[in-house]
């Protein structure tokens, strides 16, 4: 197969222009069956030595080959060339938010500085067992798709908030804290991180996460960072770390819906930052009213949908524990 | 074509400007919808990350409705279609649906696990055709540079959304743009995150991804930036003017709801469609329009 490999180089070193990225174009003759890993070997072994890349296992083991591939970061040994090629042209990047030491090769010094910031290490709180920790083997199954990480760093170069927020723990460290707090051995003598979700409940943290998916998409190996931050949110609130915009704005929002059916979208803003907190509720007030002079506010009184008593019987028929406050009909969405 | 139609909560809320746009573009085309009714919010993915089972219940629900009616479902919002795609995969485990089928029991429905929603955007490509479109295209809007926004739900995850089997979804948006006669402005940005889920959690940042995109689109030209995202609407229009507050420079990039845009070649005026609602003013875009 004839294809043009487009690369995205920069030397942040160089005296001259290649300090700043640059794009250079391979045309290369590759097997059908050639990874994109394959391609860039070839071009660094054929045709230009100066170009910088990070491969070992080929396997898709070692997690040293992410980089960003038309646009979104994967393996390139895990990417077969003929499948992603468009036009004839692959284009391939360093991957994105850690700053480019050469062409390809990106600092992962921030990666491992979030990894860290975790504690990604077992802590039992209480009392250490006399023998062995003894896990449910389902317990360990669930936690061997989170294990499956190889640390490659693809889900952090897509990340949408590490993008414009570098203080933000991201997908694989949240990834690795969740780990911790689904592990049995971790935490209090029910396995409740407490400590753990306290501290991920703050800002930077679980509650930072836009839900935007890329992550999940990203990773190449199944650990579905996102949906671990989703997990733990549940968890915080659980454990009652619940008072904070994120967990107010969840709880709200559930509550609107399983009371009236739909989302009270004028209320929903109100409840999460807090209903006290009127420095942040008059930050809203200029948005409120150029959507007001535009005839955009929704609804003062809002409407339950035809039948909501079915909604609401859903609503508590659904609710994971008896302990669990049942919808009632004195709720503020009345 | 008849659909059950499934707005969702934005389209008659924050962006009401949506939903008439909507009507007006189908009842052009020929396609009848008929709204479901006592139909519920698909929990944005809100509800989910607190009780995944109270959220993809609501959508069976809805779900179910649409099948009494023997009708396919369409939304206009890209969330909705995420979400409802996200829980409807969850449902292909009999066991799930199970469960889920002896919640909705006692208001007699029933979720077969068969239902395909799908956002207007893939039903104008999927089952309307694009060819049908285009003759209806009475305006084409040869002088507007308009940029793609899909936002996250309809092209993420893409296993839930069916993109092995739909490749052109990824494209679809592209595909409308210059079937209406604008030209393309492609960037990056244009499957990132509008930053509206955290804009009661982290404005700062919510903000930083507005200013981000629309300056980019901006600074590359475009007139305007179409999005069948009602949420990303929400933050990329209501809230630019903060967002380029906080940037320190002026943005002014007009954000159109696909059906306007759509609305707009086929000859529809701004006022109808609802342009007069949007906070970022489109009267750049109506003056360039006017001018040829």
């Amino acid at each position: 197969m004839d294809v043009t490999i487009r690369v995205k180089r920069q030397d942040p070193e160089a005296q001259d222009e290649r300090r700043r990225p640059y794009w250079q174009e391979y045309p290369v003759t590759i097997a059908d069956n050639a990874t994109v890993l394959d391609a860039l070997i070839q071009i660094r072994e054929d045709d230009d030595g100066t170009l910088s890349l990070r491969c070992s296992c080929r396997s898709a083991i070692c997690g040293s080959c992410a980089m960003r591939i038309n646009g979104h970061a994967g393996l390139a040994c895990k990417t077969i060339a003929n499948t992603v090629v468009q036009n004839g042209v692959i284009t391939v990047e360093p991957a994105g938010v850690m700053p480019v030491v050469k062409d390809l090769v990106v600092n992962f010094d921030m990666f491992w500085e979030k990894i860290e910031a975790v504690d990604p290490y077992l802590k039992h709180m209480g009392q250490e067992p006399e023998g062995e920790y003894i896990v449910s083997n389902d317990a360990m199954l669930h936690l061997s798709s989170v294990t499956a990480c190889i640390m490659c760093g693809a889900c952090v170069s897509d990340c949408t908030v590490l993008e414009v927020d570098p203080t933000f723990l991201g997908p694989a460290a949240l990834a690795k804290a969740y780990r911790f707090t689904a592990d049995p051995r971790d935490g209090d003598a029910e396995g409740v991180s407490m400590e753990r979700l306290w501290g991920l409940s703050e800002p930077t943290g679980i509650w930072d996460c836009t839900r935007c998916n890329e992550c999940v998409q990203a990773c190449p190996k199944g650990v579905a960072p996102m949906d671990r931050i989703m997990a733990m949110r549940e968890q915080a609130i659980q454990a009652g770390y619940d008072n904070n915009n994120g967990a107010r704005h969840t709880d709200a929002f559930t509550e609107s819906v399983g009371h009236s059916g739909r989302l009270d979208e004028l209320r929903l803003p109100i409840k999460s930052v807090g209903m006290m907190n009127l420095p942040a509720l008059m930050d809203y007030m200029p948005v409120a009213f150029r959507a007001m002079r535009r005839g955009k506010m929704p609804p003062i009184m809002h409407q339950n949908v035809e039948n909501v008593e079915a909604v609401r019987r859903i609503f508590n028929r659904t609710q994971p524990e008896p302990a669990s406050p049942q919808v009632s009909n004195n709720s503020p969405f009345g | 074509m008849k659909y059950a139609f499934f707005p969702g909560c934005v389209s008659q809320g924050g962006a009401p400007e949506l939903y008439p746009a909507a009507r007006m573009v189908c009842d052009r085309m020929g396609i009848e919808l008929e709204e479901i009714t006592g139909w519920t919010c698909t929990g944005a993915g809100v509800i989910q990350e607190k009780n995944q089972l109270f959220g993809d219940t609501l959508n069976a629900r809805n779900f179910a409705k649409a099948e009494q009616m023997g009708l396919p479902i369409m939304t206009i919002c890209s969330t909705c279609q995420g979400v409802m795609s996200q829980a409807n995969h969850r449902m292909r485990n009999p066991e799930y649906l199970a469960e889920i089928n002896s919640h909705l029991a006692e208001e007699g429905l029933e979720y077969s696990g068969d239902s395909e929603p799908k956002h207007l955007l893939w039903i104008l490509i999927e089952d309307y055709g694009l060819d049908r479109l285009g003759a209806l295209i009475t305006r084409p809007l040869n002088e507007l540079k308009i940029a793609p926004f899909y936002g996250c739900y309809i092209v993420r995850p893409t296993e839930a959304l069916d993109i092995a089997e739909h490749p052109e979804r990824q494209q679809s948006l592209e595909m409308l743009i210059q079937l209406l006669g604008a030209t393309l402005v492609d960037f990056e940005g244009k499957t990132r995150c509008c930053g509206f889920p955290i804009l009661t959690i982290n404005q700062r940042n919510s903000m930083a991804m507005v200013g981000k995109h629309t300056s980019e689109v901006k600074d590359l030209g475009a007139d305007a930036m179409v999005t069948p995202c009602p949420l990303c609407h929400l933050n990329l229009d209501g809230f630019q003017p903060k967002a380029a507050s906080q940037a320190r420079r002026s943005i002014d990039l007009p954000i159109l709801h696909m059906p306007q845009l759509i609305g707009l070649a086929m000859g529809m005026s701004p006022n109808e469609l609802g342009l007069k609602r949007h906070i970022v003013s489109t009267g750049p875009l109506e003056v360039k329009m006017r001018g040829r």
